[in-house]
């Protein structure tokens, strides 16, 4: 099975609305969203199902049983996070709480225990054919390149036969990308026209370059900056990767996507502009030879 | 000598593992008495820090060489400081593999890739 | 503005990159003009490509990571056990740190019964202040790879001085994690920007269910709207009750102003209009607020 990575760089390029027309175009038999921190692709690709749900567990919490407390201050004194509070009552905060356990050390009292938390859920749709896997992130929690990780693992061991998977990938360079990028075939960039944007792309390219993986460009909502959009395709001509397409600002993307289709269920440019990126994009990771 | 492998189950059919980190299982094979020994990776619910996790139980298990496909930078550093050299496999049979360790065709595996968190040369 | 106190704190944050964070925040401490615009986007921080400052003084931001003494170290690995965040490994004798895996919790240190290990500070990033007209403009780096932005947003924050008498525009990171909530920790009041998609909404429900969790006064700005299209976003607000402060429309000239990083409310009267109009909606509300919940 073939694993193609769909990245950004700067959110809101329009990766998920890429990913969800090529999920469409391929009649994907296995598909990931990653973006664990805000995933939106489930919002598109009609599932009326009930999901699998797993709870994902992140770093431990800590927490002060108040019966064994005797209000030292050893645990104020010593978190390096101001997690912890004396009034009402002595709490830690478990969002400021990073799981580091040296409250739970330096009590006298023995009072604080570090304590397993749910930092997030994890989903998997299935069927007869095809399977569909994502997460949520709970609100503060820390760094989520496991949780990625864990929903490309739920997809390929929930996958029953698929000769292609799609991948949603995250936003920015951090380790969920990381985690995203690893084991996957190609890399699709979905890239913006914008300073911000070129600048998040570059970056991205850098990041993606390290792991050997096939790499290609493409540029969306290209004509709200002809300019900037030239310039991204010479930087890809100057650093040898392969452009692959312009898609257009199409109004008629965002009635698709508010209707919960995707661009290539309804006639559309930037539908269009798609689908012949799903083809080039398709040939590039079969093609024989290369990494 | 001892030889590691990441793997995704705990047989000999199995692939090895994309993944270093976060593999589910190690295979450690002893290539003098021929056993095959199948441990489970602890780093693999680690939040962060799995790579440097799992490349300190592969040195607290005393092997030779590491088979891996991929490798960050951290856990690469833990592993060469234990003077634990880091092929590269060239197919998804372990057997075929570890024969060519034993015959020493395999290649040392030279793409280090920035860990989750370090950017590596950057 | 008049005499009044106006050294109000003002977060700007959505669920997702991507949605006009920076658009709003630049724009109004550029139509606010005496303020200060605060980047806490500390991984991509974009608003000083918008206002270009001048003058610009650095400072180093650090954290405190371990540093050890291989003669005192006589490889117990209670250090190594210890780290949750697996910072530490021993290998043949010697034990060896990850800096950028640390999360300088200092726990190491704590149960290491040779005292073998002390600290030493490192660089996670910086901060950069300078000046652009009438507005501060202070922007936070954080360097690629560290473990968390949160010190320096700290340090951001912290320096927002009251006697200044001027609004304090906050720009904060997407989404909802830990770094967010640091932002929004000290604001008087949250501007939301949403998309009128139906990914947009769900990413404003994120952010809806985090300032009501901090008890944030707060208020929608919808952005990128289609006229005579139907506006999700727009229908959540209505249907949960919540404020619309004003709406940005999905506009070329906008748009492309935007991606040439320039500041709009200085490039167009229509878009100087709707920003004032913005600044006076929020200043209202946060008034209201205030004699309302002192």
């Amino acid at each position: 099975m073939k694993q193609l990575l769909i990245l950004s760089g700067k959110g809101g390029t329009g990766k998920t609305t890429v990913a969800s027309a090529f999920i469409k175009l391929a009649r994907a038999k296995a598909y990931a969203d990653c973006d664990v921190d805000a995933p939106n692709l489930h919002l598109i690709t009609g599932w009326d199902s009930e999901p699998k749900k797993t709870d994902y567990y992140g770093l431990p919490v800590a927490k002060i049983n108040l019966e064994l407390c005797i209000e030292c201050g050893q645990c104020i004194e010593h978190c390096r996070f101001d997690a912890i509070t004396a009034e009402p009552h002595y709490m830690v905060d478990p969002f400021t709480c990073e799981g580091c356990g040296v409250c739970a050390y330096v009590c006298p009292a023995e009072a604080i225990t570090m304590e397993p938390a749910v930092a997030g859920e994890l989903m998997l749709y299935s069927d007869d054919e095809k399977v569909f896997s994502t997460a949520q992130l709970k609100m503060g929690s820390g760094t989520s390149g496991l949780l990625v990780t864990e929903v490309k693992k739920q997809m390929k061991s929930a996958t029953i036969d698929a000769e292609l998977a799609i991948i949603d990938g995250s936003p920015g360079i951090g380790c969920p990308v990381i985690a995203s990028l690893s084991g996957v075939d190609m890399v699709l960039i979905v890239a913006e026209p914008s300073i911000s944007g070129i600048s998040d792309m570059e970056r991205i390219i850098n990041t993606a370059e390290k792991f050997e993986v096939k790499t290609a460009v493409c540029i969306n909502k290209y004509d709200t900056n002809i300019q900037n959009t030239e310039m991204i395709e010479h930087y890809c001509e100057k650093q040898g990767l392969p452009f692959i397409g312009r898609i257009p600002f199409d109004s008629k993307a965002v009635k698709a996507i508010n209707n919960g289709q995707t661009i290539v269920d309804i006639y559309c440019t930037s539908g269009e502009a798609v689908k012949e990126i799903y083809h080039k994009t398709i040939d590039l990771l079969f093609e024989k030879g290369g990494c | 000598m001892k030889i590691a492998i990441p793997v995704d189950e705990k047989n000999m059919e199995s692939n090895v593992c994309a993944s270093f980190g976060r593999a589910p299982y190690f295979l450690i094979y002893d290539t003098e008495t021929k056993e095959s020994v199948f441990i489970d990776n602890s780093a693999a619910t680690s939040t962060g820090g799995a790579g440097i996790k799992a490349a300190q139980m592969i040195v607290d298990n005393k092997v030779d060489a590491l088979l891996t496909p991929r490798c960050g930078q951290n856990a690469a550093d833990v592993i060469k400081s234990a003077d634990i050299k880091i092929f590269k496999p060239t197919s998804n049979s372990l057997k075929d593999n570890i024969a060519a360790c034993v015959d020493g065709k395999l290649s040392l595996l030279n793409e280090i890739h920035a860990g989750f968190h370090g950017q590596g040369e950057n | 503005m008049d005499k009044e106190k106006i050294d109000i704190k003002i977060a700007v944050l959505s669920g997702k990159g991507g949605t006009g964070k920076t658009l709003v925040s630049v724009n109004l401490a550029a139509t606010a003009k005496a303020s200060t615009y605060i980047d806490c986007d500390v991984e991509e921080p974009n608003g000083h490509l918008f206002f270009k400052p001048q003058e610009v003084s650095e400072e180093e931001i650090t954290v405190k990571i371990p540093k050890v003494d291989n003669e005192l170290c006589n490889g117990c690995r209670e250090c190594v056990e210890f780290c949750n965040f697996n910072a530490l490994a021993h290998i043949k004798d010697e034990l060896i740190i990850f800096d950028d895996i640390c999360h300088s919790c200092g726990g190491c240190i704590l149960v290491c019964p040779e005292k073998a290990l002390t600290e030493k500070e490192k660089v996670i990033g910086k901060i950069q202040k300078g000046v652009s007209g009438e507005v501060a403009v202070w922007t936070g780096i954080m360097n690629t790879g560290e473990a968390t932005g949160v010190p320096i947003i700290k340090k951001l924050l912290a320096e927002i001085n009251s006697e200044a008498n001027k609004p304090t525009f906050i720009d904060c990171p997407p989404g909802s994690a830990c770094i967010v909530m640091e932002s929004i920790k000290d604001a008087d009041y949250c501007v939301l920007v949403a998309e009128p998609t139906l990914f947009g909404v769900h990413n404003l429900n994120m952010v809806y269910e985090l300032v009501k969790l901090f008890d944030k006064p707060f208020g929608v700005v919808l952005n990128k709207c289609l006229e005579e299209e139907e506006n999700p976003a727009e229908e959540f607000c209505l249907e949960k009750n919540i404020k619309i402060l004003g709406k940005i429309p999905f506009d070329n000239e906008l748009g492309t102003i935007n991606s040439n990083a320039e500041i709009v409310v200085n490039k167009s009267e229509k878009y100087w209009e709707l920003f004032s109009y913005l600044l006076d909606m929020i200043t209202k509300e946060v008034r209201h607020e205030t004699t309302a919940n002192p």
